[in-house]
């Protein structure tokens, strides 16, 4: 079971988190403007990724504040963690 | 009764005698001893029948690893326990314990015959057998396959034990309390990590606490002496906690481990009582040492499985450690030196004992030892096979060729009583590979070693593959100061004197001149595989060792092959001619040892399995004998039957009262999230399919919401109370995730609106009060009120005071009728219920429940989230296209709603089904067809949701079918199991179309 390092709480266990998927997915601005395939694109499309991923996560038993990670998925260390908004760190690819 | 036990150790309390009861009779052991133990000390090797062919089966070890010696413990049906390993339970007064998988008795079993019709139950028998007819498989082979399988028998009633479970926190937690363990544990707590030793044994010292060979010293005193001062030592340290009794179930990522203590299951039934019997410890550790030891490997060869015959360091244990010998005519087999530790134990508590080596010659300190000492040893000799079928009494022993695949000369018969065997060390690397450690093959003894240790672990001792003490002690300490970066000198002048093993020869499957297919070499005790079938597997094709484990069920019993996985990966080496590092090994699972459920489920049983949450108005509901439905984790009323009435006429009496004059209903568990800031109103309109910019403070409107795919979410009214605050419902199920599902929106997609969200759907209790007398008893409770249509119109909202209390009042209605939702802080919410039951009472004010709610929203057509709709529906298939907004830019889902597969015209759509007759109530679930002929039916959709409508005096339902909205007024087909039902297509809305009742 991980330990997360809420940016806002601290270094927590991860059964106070629940987890949303990729990170860095932007909604579209203007939905309407889009084709079919490139709302699915949006939509349904998502990485799985052995090795380096950018999730994001939710301190959904504590500050309730979502935030990303930065987790190796081949062992499962997370790498960084930072706020909602911030650039993921350049040292990751 | 025979004696064994043949001298006093400091271990066993001969002061304090322990009778107990094995298989009904019952024997006498001593404190401190463990039920194997005693046993042995009553001469008792033969414990239990094998799973496949049932052949006797003897104690084999003195641990975690043990295969056979699995019992029963108690009778009791709510507390009797199966397989139980006798070499790890305690011994206490009232102890009851019996064999296991045997009839009538471990001595006469019928299941015996099993053995002599062998040949006919190769591995994979059951896959072979049971394939035809196929109908026998149902009614014949699986019930008989049922009744055969198993060891020992569930407990059949709930567990009255108490367990519990604990989160502790260290900096450094310590695996194993043996040699390797202890220094760890000294060396880390010395230097100021708040430290953790647990040991799953009574007492700490592992395998040195009773080592007492004279060739084996540290600082001049005896390994066990010197290790006794060390233990002395670390207990006064304050900040080491050591936990015995206790065992590490699983090692998961990020240094997060379980634990179980065992705190009762050694004491007697009266002391048990109202203790915790077993805790489970949720530990997290910055660093954790593994320092859990080895287990002796058996050797195979033909009919290594009786009774009597063991593993050669278990004998040493019980000798050294519980004062009993495990027999008076004791042979040692062996490839390593070991064993001879073993023998000259025996030779000196005066047990003759003689050695049976596969090596061609060995020399080292304890061979001279033991030469010097006159025990007979042949060298280059192998067991071929042995005798006796309760319990062993000779073997025949030959010679080996020079390359050790045959056997060469004549046969040897030796008599004995008890056969000891050591095929060397197996590491536990559980714990390293539980924890996703990878491992290394060492060629040179044959044994996988913890690879790379991570920053935060380290494995030390024989679990790291090293073995002699002079080792252990030296590459720990070296380990311990590197991996803590400290420089601790405790162990800096240690003086180790010790026997060096220099000769190894190892042969996974021992020669012998009978064929094979004619042996029983056992290699997995419990579940009977042999090394024929591991030899068959391979011959009919298996290949990797995970198929190879399952084919013939090596390593899948309870002890999961702690003593066999090894064998079976180097016969399958052998026999593949591939070398055994690249087989790899099977997959290391937890736990370690079987959990009890008990321990894993802890507190959470009973009344604390799951959060109970109740309205403040719960208490008059159970008084007024209403029956209870789980809506999420809420407790709402179902129905309120009156005079034994059923389900049925209550809801029809309820439904029928709420129309003709007035209901009542707790809508208190509706979610509740209350929305404020100057962009809630924006907010609102990128949440919901409709537009709510122009709502007018006062105000309420319905909101459908959607995924970002499309399809139905949540609905609720959502009431704007002034210009920047809105009060928005969802369904009583749906409310947590909503809340999340708009945190979500704001704070990752929309961070600049300048909205803020609480939940108090705790915050307020609510009673709705509909029905055509509902202004009546709204105006004597609030007489102060305007309750005129012109001054307080339907989709409206109030605020007034009910005896000085603020209450919310929204005029809305998910029944139909004209409708009022009182809301109060939730601490008067039974005061208020109770003052509306009253007010009501001369308009036979009828409290109804949820079955009620549902049918009278049915009636009129409108939809329950996640009864009607499935993730599957979008607001048109629901034919609700009215409520989104043509004119919004977007709104979460809006662009799905124009995909090419949203815009089918063949989706299933909502439509209303009414019965040809009328009486006929439909199943909800039920599959709904045009043509019942047709081979395979063409299903086009299912019923949602059914009724018989008291007020229409009909069935009525809702579906959703394929096409449906194009399909009014056609007949369709619903097939049930004895008849089938013939149904038209109507409308959604059954019940007041022109919406008149609203303002009656």
């Amino acid at each position: 079971m991980f330990l997360i390092n809420c940016p806002f709480c601290g270094e927590r266990d991860q059964s106070e988190f629940s987890s949303g998927g990729e990170a860095h997915i932007v909604r579209p601005k203007q939905p309407t403007e889009l084709s079919d395939d490139e709302w699915a694109e949006y939509l349904f499309m998502r990485k799985n990724i052995k090795g380096i991923q950018f999730e994001r996560w939710n301190h959904v038993h504590g500050c309730r504040k979502w935030f990303n990670v930065v987790r190796d998925t081949s062992n499962d260390k997370i790498l960084s963690v930072y706020k909602m908004g911030e650039k993921p760190p350049v040292n990751y690819k | 009764m025979p004696n064994y036990r043949i001298h006093k150790t400091e271990y066993i309390d001969e002061t304090k005698r322990v009778s107990f009861k094995y298989d009904g009779k019952t024997y006498f052991g001593y404190e401190g001893d463990t039920l194997a133990s005693a046993l042995l000390a009553n001469g008792i090797h033969l414990v239990g029948r094998s799973f496949k062919y049932h052949r006797p089966r003897g104690i084999v070890s003195c641990g975690a690893e043990e295969p056979n010696a699995i019992c029963q413990i108690g009778s009791k049906k709510d507390l009797t326990e199966p397989n139980v390993r006798a070499t790890e339970l305690e011994l206490y007064e009232g102890l009851e314990a019996s064999s296991q998988n045997c009839w009538p008795n471990v001595k006469f079993d019928i299941g015996g015959i099993n053995n002599f019709i062998s040949p006919l139950i190769p591995a994979g028998f059951y896959y072979k057998t049971f394939m035809w007819p196929k109908s026998f498989w149902k009614k014949v082979y699986e019930p008989l396959i049922r009744l055969s399988a198993g060891l020992g028998k569930s407990p059949t009633e709930p567990d009255p034990d108490i367990y519990d479970h604990k989160y502790v926190h260290y900096d450094v937690l310590v695996i194993g309390g043996g040699v390797s363990g202890i220094i760890a544990a000294k060396m880390a707590a010395k230097n100021n990590f708040k430290t953790l030793l647990v040991d799953d044994k009574k007492i700490l010292g592992g395998s040195t606490i009773y080592q007492n060979n004279e060739s084996i010293k540290i600082d001049d005193k005896l390994s066990s002496e010197w290790l006794k001062n060390e233990i002395q030592e670390i207990k006064k340290l304050s900040n080491l906690s050591i936990k015995t009794r206790t065992s590490i179930a699983a090692y998961h990522g990020y240094n997060f481990l379980l634990a179980k203590e065992n705190l009762t299951d050694h004491l007697p039934e009266e002391k048990k009582e109202n203790k915790i019997r077993q805790r489970l410890w949720k530990i997290r550790a910055k660093k954790v040492v593994i320092a859990t030891g080895s287990i002796e490997r058996p050797l195979v060869f033909n009919n290594n499985d009786r009774p009597g015959i063991l593993l050669s360091n278990s004998i040493n244990k019980y000798l050294d450690y519980y004062g009993v010998t495990c027999g008076e005519n004791i042979i040692l087999f062996t490839n390593n030196d070991s064993a001879y530790e073993t023998s000259i134990s025996l030779h000196k508590k005066g047990i003759k004992n003689i050695i049976v080596d596969l090596r061609k010659s060995a020399s080292s300190e304890l061979i001279k030892q033991a030469e010097s000492l006159g025990i007979k040893i042949y060298f280059n000799h192998v067991v071929t096979n042995t005798f006796g079928y309760r319990k062993i009494n000779s073997l025949e022993i030959m010679k080996l060729s020079e390359d050790g695949n045959t056997t060469v000369g004549n046969k040897i018969k030796l008599s004995c009583d008890c056969l000891g065997m050591s095929g060397g060390w197996t590491p536990m690397v559980h714990m390293h590979t539980q924890s996703g450690g990878k491992l290394d093959f060492r060629d040179e003894d044959q044994v996988f070693l913890p690879k790379e240790n991570s920053e935060d672990q380290i494995s030390v001792g024989s679990c790291n593959g090293d073995f002699d003490l002079e080792n252990i002690i030296d590459k720990t300490v070296n380990k311990i100061n590197k991996f803590l970066d400290i420089d601790n000198q405790d162990y800096q002048d240690t003086n180790i004197i010790c026997s060096k093993e220099n000769d190894k020869r190892n042969i996974w499957l021992l020669p012998n001149k009978i064929p094979l297919g004619k042996t029983k070499c056992f290699i997995d005790f419990q579940n009977d595989s042999t090394a024929k079938d591991i030899k068959l597997a391979l011959k009919e094709g298996f290949r990797s060792i995970e198929h190879v484990k399952r084919y013939t069920t090596t390593g899948m019993a309870t002890d999961q092959g702690k003593l066999s996985n090894m064998h079976a990966l180097g016969i399958i080496a052998d026999t593949a001619g591939v070398k055994m590092g690249t087989l790899g090994t099977t997959t290391f699972r937890p736990p370690f040892t079987p959990l009890t459920f008990g321990t894993l489920v802890g507190r959470n049983v009973g009344k604390f399995f799951e959060v109970v949450r109740k309205t403040s108005m719960h208490e008059w509901h159970v008084k007024n004998n209403a029956e209870f439905e789980n809506v999420g984790q809420w407790k709402r009323p179902w129905y309120y039957p009156k005079n034994g009435e059923n389900m049925h006429d209550a809801v029809q009496r309820e439904s029928k009262a709420a129309r003709d004059s007035a209901g009542i209903l707790d809508a208190s568990t509706l979610g509740k999230i209350d929305i404020q800031g100057s962009d809630a109103s924006e907010f609102l309109n990128r949440v919901y399919t409709n537009a709510w910019s122009k709502l007018a403070i006062g105000k309420c409107r319905y909101g459908l919401m959607l995924n970002e795919d499309g399809m139905v979410y949540d609905d609720g009214v959502t009431t704007r109370i002034s210009e920047n605050h809105y009060l928005m419902t969802t369904t009583t199920g749906g409310a947590a995730n909503v809340l999340s599902k708009l945190e979500d929106y704001l704070q990752t997609e929309w961070p600049e609106l300048d909205v803020y969200l609480t939940s108090v759907t705790d915050h307020y209790s609510t009673a709705s009060i509909c029905g055509p007398n509902s202004k009546k008893i709204l105006n004597k409770l609030f007489p102060n009120l305007d309750l005129s249509d012109e001054n307080f119109p339907h989709m409206s909202f109030k605020e007034d005071k009910l005896e000085n209390i603020n209450c919310r009042i929204m005029r809305i209605s998910f029944t139909g009728e004209q409708s009022y939702e009182i809301n109060i802080e939730s601490k008067y919410g039974h005061s208020l219920w109770k003052m509306c039951i009253e007010a009501g009472k001369e308009f036979n004010l009828t409290p109804y429940g949820t079955e009620t709610m549902h049918l009278l929203r049915a009636e009129k057509g409108f939809i329950i989230v996640g009864q009607d709709t499935d993730g599957t529906m979008t607001p048109s298939d629901l034919q609700m296209d009215w409520i989104v907004s043509k004119k919004k830019f977007d709104f979460i889902g809006k662009r799905s709603l124009y995909r090419s597969d949203t815009v089918r015209e063949d989706r299933k759509q909502l439509v209303g089904l009414l019965t040809d007759d009328p009486k006929e109530i439909l199943e909800e679930g039920a599959q709904i067809v045009s043509n019942v002929k047709s081979k395979p039916i063409d299903m086009l959709g299912h019923v949602t949701s059914s009724y018989f409508s008291p007020n229409l005096n009909k069935s009525i339902a809702l579906a959703v079918v394929r096409s449906g909205k194009t399909m009014k007024g056609q007949k369709l087909i619903i097939p049930m199991e004895n008849k089938n039902i013939n149904v038209t297509v109507s409308d959604t809305i059954f019940l007041d179309k022109e919406n008149k009742r609203l303002n009656a």
